[in-house]
């Protein structure tokens, strides 16, 4: 079975980082992708630097686990060897902030007692390894996603916060032998739904019991795909968000929203945390593991969903 | 549901391409570029009094020389967005598919930077471009002597 339950896991402090192509506020914003550095690579560390280092001052991280989106996520292992502490780097693209969670549950223990989940991309280094040269005038298709320039950490620990982490799904990668990697949402949508209906099966739960499912970056497509399919499997989403159309709504960006492995997070602990309004919550992180080369000789696009549910306490 | 199912749903839901609206931006947009590049040509021949050869050849050169700059100024992709591919086929966009690359590659050194990556996306264009014009050459030579 996928799907484990945990006891006394819990979500604690979040730091975030966002330009101000995301219309969501934090109390950090990246002015320009150069961010006063030379490279755009050296940009996305140090707006990961920032966020660590503002972590570092309240709680003290035992281990890190980290992803983002450059090339053998070169630029949070960089970041990393600025600091004294283990580290241990995963990709499942954009599903990367529920697999961090989901592993940093499973290892804490009366050794390891604070994990640092961090995600970071920035559209910039992201633009440069999946698509064309930066400045090259390649055009757009309307179904294609923006990806943030943002980061966030979030502190995994056994100590009591208000936010638990209640259990989770791991996911199966999917293939619906899809090609098309620019609808990305297209891609993942089965994959989410697969995993939401092993979730819903594994626990024996109807999902009315969550007052609110947030998708990473479906985009406005894919979210509508999603739906679709659960909806085939008897499944009705009442109050559903997909994070990514939520944080990049300027049309001149996309018209199907943001992507990236930082919606889910940015969305989550920014807003939805924030308000205050939802007791039983479900994340499902959604990716798409394609890389340029499996693009280019037009094979099928496989993609990965993790869930993670979370129950707020008062 | 089964894969042709979704593919049929993909489809339904994916938004349409407006094909027939940017073919005709980019005719129009093309076109003004070759009548820009006429223009340019006559002005040199009558204010530089060159020849039709140099003068063509200065005005290329010219219009090469003012994409690169665009691109520079990260200006030309918002041109290509509203002017679509009417600015890619001519010159210009082969010096601004040279200049991106070099931009983005300008940190990796001169030979495995520059060097390698150049022609990233210009090399398709320079390969094919002579692979048919060999095979019109030989085309000419073959039937018409």
């Amino acid at each position: 079975m996928a799907s484990i339950r945990f006891n006394n896991i819990y979500l604690g402090k979040s730091v975030s980082i966002s330009s101000n192509d995301e219309k969501i506020f934090t109390k950090r914003t990246i002015k320009d992708y150069y961010n006063g550095e030379k490279t755009f690579e050296e940009a996305e560390e140090k707006q990961e630097r920032i966020i660590i280092d503002d972590m570092l001052k309240s709680i003290n991280l035992d281990l890190i686990i980290g992803a983002d989106l450059s090339n053998q996520i070169a630029i949070t292992s960089k970041t990393m060897a600025n600091y004294n502490i283990p580290f241990l780097g995963i990709y499942n693209a954009c599903a990367s902030y529920p697999e961090g969670i989901i592993i940093a549950s499973k290892l804490l223990d009366s050794k390891i007692k604070n994990i640092g989940v961090i995600v970071s991309s920035h559209n910039k280094t992201a633009e440069k390894s999946y698509r064309y040269p930066i400045e090259y005038g390649s055009l757009r298709k309307k179904c294609e996603t923006y990806t943030l320039t943002s980061s966030v950490i979030s502190q995994i620990t056994k100590s009591k916060s208000n936010i638990k982490i209640e259990s989770c799904t791991i996911g199966k990668v999917v293939d619906y032998n899809f090609v098309d990697v620019k609808n990305i949402g297209a891609v993942m949508a089965p994959s989410a739904a697969s995993t939401l209906i092993t979730h819903l099966k594994d626990l024996k739960r109807d999902i009315s019991y969550y007052d609110l499912v947030i998708t990473g970056d479906l985009g406005k497509i894919g979210s509508k795909l999603f739906e679709e399919i659960l909806l085939e499997n008897d499944i009705t989403l009442q109050n559903y968000i997909d994070a990514g159309s939520m944080i990049i709504t300027d049309e001149n960006l996309s018209l199907m929203g943001g992507s990236g492995p930082v919606c889910l997070p940015l969305f989550l602990t920014e807003k939805i945390i924030k308000q205050n309004k939802y007791k039983h919550i479900l994340i499902i992180g959604t990716g798409s593991l394609h890389n340029v080369s499996m693009v280019n000789s037009k094979r099928s696009v496989p993609s990965i969903s993790h869930i993670v549910s979370l129950e707020v306490l008062n | 549901m089964t894969e042709d199912k979704y593919l049929k749903l993909v489809k339904e839901n994916t938004l349409k391409e407006n094909t027939l609206k940017n073919t005709f931006i980019s005719f129009l947009s093309g076109g003004v570029l070759g009548l820009m590049a006429e223009a340019l040509t006559n002005i040199y021949m009558k204010i530089l009094y060159l020849e039709e050869s140099s003068a063509l050849t200065l005005m290329t050169i010219t219009f090469i020389f003012i994409a690169v700059i665009l691109t520079g100024l990260g200006s030309f992709d918002d041109l290509v967005k509203k002017y679509r591919f009417g600015l890619l086929i001519p010159i210009t966009g082969f010096a601004s598919s040279v200049a991106s690359s070099l931009m983005d590659y300008k940190n990796e050194g001169t030979i495995t930077g520059l060097g390698a990556n150049m022609f990233k996306l210009a090399g398709a264009v320079i390969l094919y471009g002579i692979v048919s014009a060999f095979l019109l050459a030989l085309i000419k030579g073959v039937f018409y002597g």
